[in-house]
């Protein structure tokens, strides 16, 4: 048995895996104490795989709080584990967009399921996780509902800033001069999809094409990305907030 | 050093912000340096160098003024040196590598503003650092509209800066312009400082000079040997150290070190795992204290084995300054044109550069090479992406790294540092 704990800003995530299939997997917040949402983590992915810790062979570390995280043999960076894991589910995927709590990137994978290539955002929060609930706050609707009240815009607005301050001085102008909620919501998921999507162009679009990470799992910003790139996203059959962890899983069982 | 603080306070700094920036460098440098393991024993005397940074150099600085001798302050690789120790003065290069200053230039500098510029001014207006303080002019050069402005706030309110006008390109009657600009600054110097430049002295100068391009060129390639006997952080401090220390006795521990660095190459001995990749940094100027991407990749596993930058080869890889003519107006042509050999991005067209980087890190066997740009460094910036399709063409890996001077992006750095060295790892496994 293997297991992957990818230790992001805003949750942790662990996967077990077992004979190679995915025994367990598990989701905590980590807010204020990455350390403990690792050790819970991987208890709680442990206890639904129905095995116990001491069975684990290789444990491997992702996400920004890697370091933090004690008991893992290894660290990789969530780079590679997205690519692993995304891999793992749909060969044929080639490009990958990633958006978590803090930080958004996209990744091209070889035909072999190596990384080719890959770009981030740097140092800011734009185009993240936190952009979206820093913008549900100011509209004040819930973040969960974002994706479905955006899908009934049919005018959505457009936002110059990506700058998550900007942005939501921008969000409170707009409210304030009447403008619906759905638009606005759909306006903030197309300048998400324009941010990050001009980093796919960059690296140049290749498909299949995974969209990975907590803010995937927005129906919202995945149709804004659809329509700003051109092309449907690949299914893949896994919660988006876990392909982390399980690469994470994948790659300790390599090593 | 004994009579350090008389000094500083004679010199108007800043005392209590001095030990405080001092007291930071101080503990970067121990963990950045210290904690290296197998370093060559000709480090030693840059760590005493930098150990006493505002001390035994600014000391130096402040004799050779109570002697008559000038002290001129420069920003860029483009200031002929030769010049000015032709006219008995000394050159240093000057601080802008920490953002410990930023606060004493926030008020007077946009907030994006390259962090180079930033420091500088800061360290000028703060009056932080003992090498401004000690210097009796400064010269500046138009290689960026962003220094090129503030060298006019530097002289109008804090330092009599000069000005040599860098040209754009390179063609005849740009390097007649430059030629006209070396001309300028001899007479510059030779003003100030009271003294003919004879070609007696001038060409003594340029042997000075060259023979300190020739310590550093040893030095570098000696990194291209497998495995490095030097680690990166090592080999840019020596670089970094080029720029202000005295540079007969630089030379001389510079050979030195590398002597010692040929035994170890002899003996196939390394300072990291022949397996470590090889990375090449290229892209904009490292100024002390800034070790911050060297560091993040000599402690991910990696090692640094060329520098493509202005503290780096661009510094003194170009071909010496002919020694040949024995005359001043010879002499003067061949320092210029050594000087706009640079391969610098503020140049149009500027295609030798690109051409230069893919020959480097194939000569340095480079695995991988992160293109370095500084905030809001726009020609170097905007430069990546033909540097991006000249390596991609060549299937050598690429990533480009922005930042400044502060530490809360280590974080972030540090994953696409990383998650470049496993995209190579996985490169080599096919």
């Amino acid at each position: 048995m293997f297991a992957g704990i990818d230790i992001g800003s805003l949750f942790t995530k662990a996967v077990v895996l077992k004979d190679g299939e995915i025994a367990g997997l598990s989701r905590i917040s980590s807010r204020t104490d990455p350390k403990r949402g690792c050790e819970q983590a991987l208890e709680e992915a442990v206890t639904k795989a129905g095995c116990n810790n001491v069975n684990i062979k290789c444990i491997v570390a992702t996400g920004y709080g890697r370091r933090s995280c004690s008991f893992a043999d290894k660290n990789v960076t969530e780079l590679t584990c997205h690519a692993t894991g995304a891999y793992y589910l749909n060969p044929n995927i080639r490009t990958i967009i990633d958006i978590g709590g803090q930080d958004s990137k996209v990744i091209k994978l070889d035909g072999k399921g190596n990384m080719a290539d890959f770009m981030m955002n740097d140092k800011c929060a734009a185009g993240t996780g936190r952009f979206l609930e820093v913008m549900a706050q100011a509209l004040e609707i819930g973040l969960d509902s974002m994706g479905e009240v955006s899908l009934t815009s049919d005018a959505p607005c457009s936002l110059s800033s990506t700058c998550t301050v900007f942005a939501e001085t921008e969000v409170i102008s707009l409210i304030a001069s009447g403008a619906d909620k759905e638009d606005i919501v759909a306006g903030l998921h197309m300048s998400i999809a324009k941010r990050v999507g001009s980093m796919v162009k960059s690296l140049g679009l290749q498909k299949e094409v995974a969209f990975t990470g907590g803010v995937a799992k927005n129906s919202g910003v995945k149709a804004a990305f659809e329509e700003f790139l051109g092309t449907k996203f690949a299914n893949i059959d896994e919660d988006p907030q876990i392909i982390g962890a399980l690469g994470a899983a994948l790659v300790a069982s390599k090593s | 050093m004994e009579g350090e603080r008389e000094m500083w306070e004679a010199l108007g700094i800043d005392l209590k912000r001095n030990d405080e920036f001092l007291e930071a460098a101080g503990k970067i440098y121990g963990d950045v340096y210290m904690k290296q393991s197998n370093r060559p024993k000709g480090m030693d005397f840059f760590d005493f160098v930098m150990s006493e940074v505002h001390s035994i150099r600014p000391k130096e600085m402040v004799d050779h003024r109570k002697k008559g001798g000038k002290v001129v302050g420069t920003f860029c690789v483009y200031v002929p040196d030769e010049i000015v120790f032709a006219a008995n003065g000394i050159s240093v290069g000057l601080c802008c590598g920490s953002d410990f200053s930023f606060s004493d230039a926030d008020d007077i500098l946009p907030a994006n503003l390259c962090p180079l510029i930033k420091s500088g001014m800061g360290f000028k207006k703060g009056m932080l650092s003992p090498y401004f303080e000690a210097c009796d002019f400064l010269v500046g050069e138009t290689t960026c509209d962003g220094k090129k402005k503030a060298y006019e706030i530097l002289d109008n309110f804090y330092m009599p800066t000069y000005i040599m006008e860098v040209p754009h390109k390179k063609d005849l009657e740009q390097r007649k312009l430059w030629l006209k600009e070396v001309e300028l600054f001899k007479e510059k110097m030779e003003k100030e400082a009271g003294v003919e430049i004879t070609a007696e002295a001038l060409g003594e100068k340029i042997k000075l000079i060259n023979a300190r391009r020739k310590a550093l060129q040893r030095l570098y390639n000696l990194r291209k040997n497998s495995p490095p006997p030097i680690s990166g952080k090592d080999a840019l401090l020596v670089s970094q150290i080029a720029f202000y220390d005295d540079p007969e006795r630089f030379t001389s521990k510079v050979n030195e070190l590398c002597n010692e660095l040929d035994e170890r190459v002899k003996n196939g001995e390394g300072v990291m795992e022949p397996t470590s990749p090889r990375i090449m940094v290229s892209g904009c100027p490292m100024v002390v204290p800034n070790w911050k991407l060297h560091n993040i990749v000599e402690t991910s596993g990696a090692i640094v084995v060329c520098e493509e930058t202005c503290t780096g080869t661009r510094y003194f890889d170009t071909p010496c300054v002919d020694e040949t003519p024995t005359d001043i107006k010879g002499q003067l042509e061949a320092i210029a044109d050594r000087y706009l050999n640079i391969k610098c991005s503020c140049f149009t067209p500027n295609d030798d550069r690109v051409e230069q980087i893919v020959e480097y890190a194939k000569e340095y066997k480079a695995e991988g090479v992160i293109y370095y740009t500084l905030q809001f460094c726009l020609a170097y910036n905007v430069e990546y992406e033909k540097v991006k399709r000249a390596l991609n063409k060549e299937g050598i890996p690429l990533i480009k790294i922005e930042t400044d001077y502060s530490q809360e992006d280590i974080g972030q750095l540090r994953t696409r540092v990383e998650g470049f060295l496993e995209r190579i790892a996985s490169n080599n496994e096919l």
